[in-house]
């Protein structure tokens, strides 16, 4: 059996004495679109903060396939890191930079390509995401969905063997956020990365994941971890079913 | 109902019996109709003794807001706490959807924020702490910066040379001419000040060493520290701080880049190398402010000051005076960018880190500046 490619095992998260969620385990496969799932205010972020080395737990571990992320030293830390590509809420490019400078940023720090193939790449990655020939705007000129693939663009410059999303679909209309989800499956498929996604958007949710885990805001801990439409078929807790049908938990189960 | 009465709303008791009053209400009930205030109801009800129930009844009522509503769940939770009852349904089916759905959800216990008084000691327990957790941060963030140098000198710090020179551009060259024009007129102050005592003696020829040394082994080093916090340290804070809010300081730490060293590194570096100069260029000002004030208005020539100034001035006060730039542009700097580091995650977290940088250098550089004076003083030079 191959190992899973993210390991959580009995992590507690806080603030100081205040805890936000205790004892989850669960595992992300490789290949896996994974969805961290819940009410608004019960840690989804700060779970993926914990997952992505920007907060330290405070109890439990995270494997990133054997290696232990919070026990390692810091260069090994960075290391893993360099393999992750993270999506922020709001897109978080360097505003001092362009979108160009923005995705070249990792890829002259870290590779030794020569310039011209750096900007080979920059206008690829911008092409994938929709957005060619926008090299030399700033941030700033773009609307909040264009700084959004922007980000994504960005997060994939170095190819991570993982992307994560942080509500990929805020802010965005019903027919971007889709093309989002098309876009996280298709570099699923074709490039074969592993996908962690928070969000409660349960289109996105039912359409686009294959596992996931619900944090509970109330006691405080995971609730249930699986495939969502699973999870809607045979989960006999009622928060599940309730958030997973928009609280029309007697409605007819098939959303799909 | 005549229309002078309908433009502002009425409130009318009506006794029913003993135990019940029926509150009619007619009239308009917007914002811009005048209304009894709500107090003076709740003191009519009190004046009613054994009143048992409450009838809301709406008649001829005109125009009507959010202030009818809210006046009306006053008067309700008024009678609920007295445990009078109250019919509502009296009212129009719009006001009595809108009373119940702002009673839907009841209040959450404990969410209402009470503001208890704290006591003295207690007061004084939170300062000493946010102080010890201040001075905390402020350790942790020299070993940072002390570790991003350590990998400056070993070639390994990660950040684009471009910074530098455009850190540099904004911290050097744009200063210059509020450095200029600060430097002149407390060169001239200076000089003014001096002046009016040593005419007396006719030693007017003084000014030239009180100036040159006042300027170079003094006012020069601090007048630009201060500029600088303000100009230079404040947006540092507010750069950085910006970044915080935006995740773009998250966004670095993930791509496996320092931001200590990507976008400290090259502001502090930039700074230090910068003050020196600008504190070299500000006394070289402020002696000219000097000279300006003693030729036009106290019979010296320039040459006179020129060689005056050459005899008072030592090259060993030039290194006083960039010694102590030198440690300003480090503390201006430390301040900016930790507590732009530091900064939370909000508009007004960005405004209070651009102020407590400002203050932070400014109480820094005095303090250095009386311990360097001190010392000075100590030995002699």
């Amino acid at each position: 059996m191959i190992t899973p490619h993210i390991t959580v095992t009995n992590l507690t998260m806080a603030y100081g004495d205040f805890v936000i969620q205790r004892d989850l385990n669960f595992t992300i496969e490789h290949g896996d679109i994974f969805i961290i799932m819940g009410g608004s205010g019960c840690g989804k972020s700060t779970l993926l903060r914990h997952l992505i080395g920007l907060q330290q737990p405070a109890k439990g571990d995270v494997f990133y396939e054997q290696q232990d992320f919070w026990h390692a030293s810091d260069e090994e830390r960075v290391r893993v890191m360099r393999r992750i590509g993270v999506l922020y809420q709001s897109g978080a490019l360097f505003s001092s930079l362009t979108l160009a400078e923005n995705i070249a940023l990792p890829l002259g720090e870290f590779t030794d390509m020569s310039a011209h193939e750096i900007s080979d790449i920059v206008s690829y990655k911008l092409a994938l995401v929709g957005l060619a020939g926008f090299e030399d705007y700033y941030p700033s000129e773009l609307s909040g969905g264009m700084q959004k693939r922007a980000g994504l663009a960005r997060a994939m410059a170095l190819d991570p063997e993982i992307l994560f999303f942080d509500e990929p679909s805020a802010g965005l209309d019903p027919v971007s956020a889709r093309l989002l989800d098309d876009l996280i499956v298709s570099l699923r498929d074709t490039l074969g990365t592993t996908i962690v996604v928070v969000t409660h958007e349960l289109a996105s949710i039912f359409a686009i994941g294959n596992n996931s885990v619900f944090l509970d805001p109330d006691t405080k801990t995971m609730l249930a971890t699986g495939s969502p439409k699973k999870l809607l078929a045979e989960s006999k807790d009622a928060k599940i079913i309730q958030f997973l049908t928009r609280g029309e938990s007697n409605a007819d189960k098939s959303v799909q | 109902m005549n229309a002078a009465v309908s433009a502002s709303g009425q409130i009318s008791f009506m006794p029913f019996d003993e135990s019940t009053v029926t509150i009619q209400l007619s009239g308009s009930w917007n914002r811009e109709a005048s209304i009894k205030p709500v107090e003076h109801v709740f003191a009519d009800l009190n004046a009613i003794k054994n009143l048992k129930l409450v009838v809301l009844q709406a008649h001829d009522l005109a125009a009507w807001d959010s202030r009818l509503p809210a006046y009306l769940l006053k008067i309700i939770d008024y009678c609920q706490s007295r445990h009078i009852e109250v019919d509502a349904s009296g009212l129009p089916e719009g006001i009595q959807a809108l009373l119940k759905l702002a009673r839907a959800v009841p209040e959450r216990a404990g969410a209402r924020r009470t503001t208890q008084k704290k006591s003295t000691v207690a007061e004084i327990g939170k300062i000493v702490l946010n102080g010890l957790k201040d001075a905390k941060g402020l350790l942790a963030f020299i070993g940072e910066t002390l570790l991003a140098f350590t990998a400056l000198i070993r070639g390994k710090a990660r950040f684009r040379t471009i910074d530098i020179f455009l850190c540099i551009q904004d911290a050097g060259p744009s200063a210059l001419p509020i450095v200029t024009l600060i430097s002149l007129l407390v060169g001239l102050i200076l000089a003014f000040v001096g002046a009016v005592q040593l005419a007396m003696f006719g030693a007017q020829i003084y000014i030239a060493d009180l100036v040159g040394l006042g300027t170079v082994r003094e006012m020069g080093a601090l007048m630009t520290a201060v500029i600088m916090s303000g100009r230079t340290g404040a947006a540092y804070a507010a750069q950085l701080g910006t970044m915080n809010v935006n995740s773009e300081i998250d966004a670095l730490k993930t791509m496996g880049i320092s931001p200590m060293e990507f976008l400290v590194l090259p502001r502090m570096l930039a700074l230090i190398l910068m003050m020196p100069l600008l504190c070299l260029y500000a006394d070289l000002m402020g002696m000219l402010g000097g000279a300006m004030v003693t030729i036009s208005a106290f019979d010296v020539s320039l040459i006179q000051y020129y060689n005056e100034a050459q005899k008072a001035v030592h090259l060993t006060d030039f290194g006083i005076g960039l010694f102590k730039s030198l440690v300003f542009a480090a503390l201006i700097a430390t301040a900016g960018c930790m507590r732009g580091m530091q900064c939370g995650r909000s508009a007004s977290a960005v405004g209070d880190a651009a102020t407590a940088a400002v203050v932070n250098s400014i109480v820094y550089i005095v303090v250095a500046d009386s311990v360097i004076t001190l010392i000075c003083n100590r030995l002699g030079i």
